[in-house]
């Protein structure tokens, strides 16, 4: 139950278009309680939300010798959300070279995050 | 293994034709196979398959049909890769012109030039389109750099192009809340977004992790005025609505920027069924479906998209497989079920999908509420189900699913959909009415 000590955090799940609206329940920084959630990873977020909110990142990096320009890339996990800018900065130079495979990896451990950018997309190699 | 395809050759004759290789047509193809159709056609007028999905390199993809969260890439790739397992003839970079009640579908492409195909049955998956500036009549200059979010998607994530470098969006559909984030990350200025309506368009998800995650301000009840600049956008003029939606203009102001993306809406890309004649909906705009998604032609399908306009491609996906199947059972000369029950939208209800349902099977019946209700809210069904909701509300669409169990006893002809705002008394459980999640 709450009581004075309990801090209480209010947000919408972002873990499923659903978007369960999500209580947690902290005392003194630690979570004591999750709830609104609809399933096991809606409690997974209401915890994570209120100690280190992350985000899935997508981007897109240049690709030579394809038919398009672009190859979309993804975080291979979650990055911390106030260094969302900052990864997708560090992703803006970069360019592979067709052909790519579907979950490859682009770039390692992106601006020090320790999370890897794979790709989303495999591409062919245009003549 | 290749993501592209090319039939050996285009044979005369399929059992099924699908038309679009999106989240919807693949999902039919794959469908029509299973259910015992021997050759099913794909044809996509784009180089690549997987439609739309291909430029939302976004998460969200995937939740229902791979029970993980992937992007829209990820998705489409995956689900072509079922395609050509399921030996499904594939033919891109072709448009189909033309469909007669018939079945003959006329093609066009630069592999086999101008054909005709005749096809047992047709699936139509070609998606929908994006509402323009045309539609809601923005006065103003005509200057460069005014574009439909969608636009803006496809040049920033497949061309390699940026659409201007201070944006905003008009319109706070999903399309638009992601380019707002799509933008920012390439660096972009989103100075804002704004919506006609009270409230939000698209998700609330996207709300918070497009928007809020980057302080990117959300002017609900306000809308676009004016657009000014002679060759490149360079200025708008702003006003807040009353709750008739007529801007306030002594209360208007300018908001310097040279990209304004609009996300005001998706149309269905029906030209195909309305040409061929096929029953229309004018609440949809797209073409009138039974249960199995067969239009008002005999063999003729529809879904998806093109159908209404769906919130994930996952739900695209299995409306489709439906399509597919029915339209591949049809092929092995087994018979329809009995269609006799009609849907119609009633209180605070825009549409329903399907619009005839059967007795014979369980089916999924999708609608969405005309107004926000931001409270327990009960969905009825007729006098045969109801349910009760914590919130309906325009963005989202409804499903529920209605099996044999629910019209048994049921002897009228139609059955109407409301959700109105729960009632405790009038809504007080009965026996009499069971229920299903």
């Amino acid at each position: 139950m709450a009581d004075s000590t309990t801090e209480t955090a209010v947000y919408l799940c972002t873990g499923c278009p659903l978007g369960c609206r999500l209580e947690v329940d902290a005392v003194a920084g630690d979570v004591i309680e999750v709830r609104g959630h609809t399933c096991k990873r809606g409690e997974r977020y209401g915890r994570q939300e209120y100690l280190d909110p992350r985000r899935p990142l997508s981007t897109t990096v240049w690709v030579r010798g394809a038919r398009v320009a672009r190859l979309p890339v993804r975080s291979a996990e979650s990055v911390p959300r106030d260094r969302l800018v900052e990864v997708a900065e560090a992703l803006r130079g970069v360019c592979v070279d067709a052909p790519v495979r579907r979950g490859q990896v682009v770039l390692a451990d992106v601006a020090g995050t320790g999370v890897d950018v794979i790709a989303s997309r495999s591409l062919e190699p245009v003549g | 293994m290749t993501i592209s395809a090319e039939p050996r050759h285009l044979d005369a004759r399929y059992d099924v034709l699908v038309v679009g290789a999106g989240p919807a047509g693949m999902a039919a193809a794959i469908g029509a196979r299973e259910m015992g159709a021997d050759s099913v056609l794909l044809v996509d007028r784009e180089r690549d398959p997987g439609g739309i999905l291909l430029q939302c390199i976004h998460s969200g993809f995937g939740l229902h049909a791979f029970k993980e969260e992937i992007t829209g890439p990820e998705y489409a790739e995956r689900f072509f890769e079922q395609v050509l397992d399921h030996e499904v003839d594939v033919l891109t970079d072709a448009f189909v012109m033309d469909v007669t009640a018939e079945r003959r579908v006329k093609l066009m492409s630069p592999s086999v030039g101008v054909t005709t195909v005749d096809a047992g049955a047709v699936v139509l998956a070609m998606g929908a389109r994006e509402r323009t500036r045309g539609a809601i009549h923005i006065p103003g200059d005509r200057p460069s750099g005014v574009m439909t979010a969608g636009l803006a998607q496809k040049m920033v994530n497949l061309e390699g192009y940026l659409p201007g470098r201070r944006a905003v969006i008009l319109g706070s559909g999903d399309i638009g809340l992601i380019m707002a984030r799509r933008l920012t990350l390439e660096g972009v200025e989103v100075v804002g977004v704004f919506e006609l309506l009270a409230h939000p368009s698209g998700l609330g998800r996207n709300i918070v992790q497009c928007l809020e995650d980057f302080d990117i301000p959300l002017h609900l009840s306000t809308t676009v005025v004016g657009i000014h600049g002679r060759d490149r956008l360079e200025r708008l003029t702003v006003a807040p609505v009353d709750d008739q939606r007529q801007p306030l203009m002594d209360r208007a102001w300018d908001v310097d920027c040279d990209t304004l993306l609009l996300s005001i809406g998706l149309i269905p890309d029906a030209e195909l069924a309305r040409d061929l004649g096929a029953r229309m909906d004018p609440l949809t705009g797209g073409p009138m479906v039974s249960s199995t998604m067969e239009t008002s032609l005999p063999g003729v399908f529809a879904a998806g998209n093109v159908v209404h306009v769906n919130d994930l491609a996952d739900w695209v996906s299995q409306e489709a497989r439906v399509a597919g199947e029915a339209a591949g059972a049809l092929s092995t000369g087994r018979m329809r079920p009995l269609e006799d029950i009609r849907l119609l939208p009633g209180d605070n209800v825009g549409y329903v999908v399907p619009h005839t349902i059967s007795s014979d099977h369980t089916q999924t019946v999708s609608f969405r509420v005309r107004k926000p209700i931001y409270g327990d809210t009960q969905l009825r069904l007729g006098e045969v189900h109801r349910r009760k909701l914590k919130a309906a509300v325009p963005a989202e669409m409804i499903t529920i699913k209605v099996g044999p169990h629910l019209l048994e006893g049921f002897t009228g002809d139609a059955l109407r959909v409301d959700a109105v705002p729960f009632d405790a008394e009038a809504d007080a459980p009965s026996d009499a009415v069971g229920g299903e999640r």
